[in-house]
């Protein structure tokens, strides 16, 4: 009996890949299991390898595991490619077709099933992912009828002949299989999950959830790699509350659309990937200017330039937080989690309308497109904040006068009226103006607007700036980290606690106004700082370094090679970082 | 009802004297209490440039973007609010140069708006560099030698690209100019019109005796149906492009938000922010 287990499977793109997974991952989050699935993939539409790599467990886990138990191959490929990560006893189970061949250094077995020529037999060759799901589900032990309800759900519509067929075909793959299996049946027989059932999605679903449930009624956007699913998520779903989207004709129109959308009194979103956010920086500067509330999320992936379109790393930072010339208030949140991504996306939107700035969402590809499970999202947390809105009638202005749309307050937060209100004329403009809206060069109103507009944010309020696992007074290592490397430093301080290594862990939550007075404590307890983070200069160590200081005590881990961090690669180097003694 | 005087200000233009531009205002100022807008139901978007400042010197909502930008800002204001009258408006660099892309696509897309570009063909405010409606051989400060790329024709630009409002005018004509702006802002979707409007100080070709010279009004053309695009078409080829009134208009398609599935007959802005538990509970069911 196993607690949990690493399962991939991988092909040529474009042959079911992705859609085995999800069978698989469907039905085992339902029956109360915990999954976490990260995609390999290219940037092409067919052909290339591809592989889906799901972690199955009964309690939570954001990570993918350092090693693999089951393999299923569609092509010799992805016995090549993969095969050293399968552990003493791991199992390949192959398709018999392209007459798999084992490699020689590796204790794994591997198992060639005829997933093709079984599914043409029993109608399609396009079935011969369900074959492969039934071969899995004998190794695992569990009964095939798990599958009956997400198969009907995907294939209802298609008839109850093609429902019945892709379940033989999943019962064909179950009995080969056990019979292969023979006296190795029940070496990795699942324990029981606890039925409960949970969400399962990727972060993307969930930034896309938590627009609709904070009140986004209208996003502008193009399509781009790994953003994508948030709008193609609110294209579905926002007509049912009113709203809609527009897929613009580039990521400018993006930007500035959204900014004439919020300007005009409707809560709306734009989202895309480090290109896209190069390409909308002008408009974040206006945004920043006219005090017109915008939120973007970026969902970072391999830079700079095309850079690797659908690989995972997190070298936007420096970016988002200083991004767009000159200077101007902004708030940049990093969500660690899917369900954190729900309810930062949400409030995005009152910090947006009450400090009236720009709110950039940081998200990273392992987030944004990591499908797993989830802990129940509650909507009743969620509270719609406008601000300085002004609802009220207004009194008549003087002749000719304007509402004083940037009038000076203590704050820095001035009254906003939305167009088409009477009484509420006001001037917008990306030029340095007055309070009233109109262009000024002055170099006394220069000075009285520009400190107006960054006072704005020294103020936020932000309920969990920093998310704190701190069980020590005084720990030996401080290991501090944003976005989706929260599920992996959990895996790697476990072991290094069990090493004897007394660990704090800190993951930024708000990364601009940097949390200081949060941070600098623990930076201050510790032993030692690591930083850790998939960008080649070490973004957020700086910022750490810049606002906390401890130059010298904040050392980087670093991953820039497309692939997310594994917990044993974070475990070795910070335990090197003890034995060589070097901080 | 409002009257033009209530869609002025106490802002005085920095436009040159005899800057085309200040017909424009004035055209805008008289067609919106026209049509019988009260100055807080209008929003005017501009650009950068001369022209762009425009929206400050309407008293009305207005909106100083950034270059080439109008366009998607406009439609994005007019997504949130469509009880608003939005009238964006740019020059040629604004409009042919930077922002192209979203003048092809707003005429394609189609959403009710008056997009109105102040057309000098030069760039005045960085003072007088070649712009794309500079005729092939115009001398400019970045063109010495005479420009040696074509000019566009924004007409047949907009025809190909779908418009279902196509119209131009001459600054100087403020009757047919008021009318025109009129009828753009009455017309179900995108109203594009193009005004020749002279910059006094940095073009020195195509001036307002110039225009006066070249242009031919379309209402004195024998025959000329401006729902007929063929015609609408080698019309402007005929003339190369210096033509004025209405030059194409299509009543049969619906603008973009009459045709949006699920999009709020009222103001988006208007609606509930926020979302009911059953509704969530519904979305949140097709994640398990």
């Amino acid at each position: 009996m196993i607690n949990q287990l690493s399962w991939k499977v991988g092909g040529q793109q474009g042959e079911g890949i992705e859609s085995t997974g999800e069978i698989f991952s469907i039905a085992l989050n339902r029956l109360g299991y915990y999954l976490y699935g990260y995609r390999h993939f290219s940037s092409r539409i067919k052909g290339g390898h591809t592989n889906n790599k799901i972690r199955v467990s009964t309690t939570q886990t954001r990570s993918i595991s350092d090693d693999l138990d089951i393999l299923v191959a569609f092509d010799q490929e992805t016995i090549d490619v993969n095969y050293k990560e399968l552990h003493d006893g791991g199992i390949i189970i192959a398709d018999a077709k392209f007459k798999p061949v084992c490699p020689e250094d590796t204790t794994a077995k591997l198992y060639a099933v005829p997933f093709t020529e079984m599914a043409a037999e029993l109608g399609t060759s396009l079935m011969k992912n369900m074959v492969a799901v039934g071969a899995t589900c004998s190794v695992l032990e569990l009964d095939v009828n798990v599958f009956s309800e997400v198969v009907e759900e995907i294939f209802g519509r298609k008839g109850e002949q093609i429902v019945q067929k892709n379940m033989d075909a999943i019962k064909a793959g179950y009995e080969y299989m056990t019979d292969k299996l023979g006296e190795r049946v029940g070496a990795m027989k699942l324990e029981n999950a606890d039925g409960q059932k949970r969400l399962f999605m990727i972060g993307n679903d969930a930034i896309a959830l938590g627009a609709i449930a904070g009140g986004c009624r209208f996003m502008a956007a193009y399509p781009i790699t790994p953003a994508s699913e948030i709008m193609e998520y609110l294209i579905k779903k926002l007509p049912a509350v009113g709203g809609t989207v527009i897929q613009t004709e580039d990521e400018i129109a993006a930007a500035t659309m959204a900014i004439g959308a919020n300007y005009g009194g409707v809560r709306a979103l734009t989202a895309s990937a480090g290109p896209g956010l190069s390409l909308k920086m002008e408009a974040i500067g206006l945004s920043g200017i006219t005090e017109t509330p915008l939120v973007i999320v970026d969902t970072q992936r391999g830079g700079p330039s095309t850079g690797l379109p659908t690989k995972q790393e997190q070298s936007d930072l420096m970016a988002m937080i200083y991004g767009t010339h000159g200077e101007i208030p902004k708030i940049v949140m990093a969500p660690s989690t899917v369900e954190e991504a729900f309810y930062d996306t949400a409030e995005a939107f009152n910090l947006a309308e009450e400090y009236q700035c720009p709110v950039i969402v940081l998200s990273d590809l392992q987030l944004s497109l990591g499908k797993q499970t989830v802990q129940p999202l509650d909507n009743s947390k969620i509270e719609i904040r406008r601000g300085k809105l002004v609802t009220d009638e207004l009194p008549e202005a003087g002749n000719g006068d304007y509402f004083k749309r940037y009038e000076v307050t203590e704050d820095g937060i001035s009254p906003r009226v939305l167009p088409g209100t009477k009484n509420g004329i006001f001037h917008v403009t990306g030029v340095e103006h007055d309070e009233t809206g109109k262009p000024s060069e002055s170099a006394g109103n220069r000075i009285i607007q520009m400190d107006k507009r960054m006072r704005k944010i020294n103020g936020i309020t932000f309920k969990t700036p920093v998310y704190k696992n701190t069980p020590h007074a005084e720990p030996d290592l401080l290991i501090v980290g944003f976005i989706s490397t929260r599920g992996v430093i959990e895996e790697a301080l476990g072991r290094l606690e069990a090493d004897g290594i007394k660990v704090n862990h800190a993951h930024i939550r708000l990364i601009h106004p940097f949390p200081t007075e949060e941070i600098l404590p623990l930076v201050e307890s510790a032993k030692k700082v690591v930083v850790i983070e998939n960008n080649a200069t070490g973004q957020l160590a700086n910022i750490l370094k810049m606002n906390a200081g401890h130059v010298n005590k904040i050392k980087s881990i670093l991953k820039y090679d497309g692939n997310p961090f594994l917990p044993h690669e974070i475990h070795s180097q910070c335990k090197e970082l003890f034995q060589i003694g070097n901080i | 009802m409002a009257t033009f005087k209530e869609f002025r200000n106490n802002i005085k233009p920095n436009w040159c004297p005899g800057c085309g531009d200040f017909s424009v205002q004035a055209a805008i100022q008289r067609a919106a209490a026209n049509v019988g807008l009260e100055p807080e139901e209008l929003a005017v978007v501009s650009g950068i440039g001369c022209s762009g400042r425009i929206s400050g010197y309407i008293k009305s909502y207005g909106f100083h973007g950034i270059h080439g930008r109008c366009l998607p800002i406009a439609q994005g204001v007019k997504m949130a609010n469509r009880e608003l009258t939005v009238i964006a408006s740019g020059g040629d660099g604004d409009g042919f140069a930077i922002g192209m892309g979203h003048t092809i696509h707003s005429i394609r897309r189609n959403i009710d708006l008056t997009y109105i570009v102040m057309d000098n063909q030069i760039y005045g405010l960085t003072k007088g560099q070649t712009s794309p409606r500079s005729a092939a051989g115009f001398k400019t400060k970045s063109t010495p030698q005479g420009s040696i790329e074509q000019a566009i024709s924004p007409m047949e630009l907009a025809l190909s690209a779908g418009a279902t409002f196509a119209a131009q005018s001459f600054s100087t004509d403020l009757k047919d100019l008021t009318a025109i702006i009129e009828a753009g802002i009455q017309h179900k979707g995108f109203s594009f019109i193009n005004v020749f409007s002279p910059c006094v100080t940095y073009n020195k070709v195509n001036t307002y005796d110039w225009f006066k010279q070249n242009l031919t009004k379309l209402n004195t053309i024998e025959g000329y149906d401006h729902t007929n695009r063929e015609m609408a078409m080698q019309t402007i080829m005929e003339h190369d492009g210096l033509v004025t009134g209405i030059i194409y208009q299509n009543n049969e398609r619906q603008s973009y938000q009459e045709m949006i599935p699920g999009y709020a007959q009222e103001a988006l802005n208007k609606t509930d922010l926020k979302l009911s538990q059953e509704s969530f509970d519904r979305l949140a069911a097709e994640f398990m």
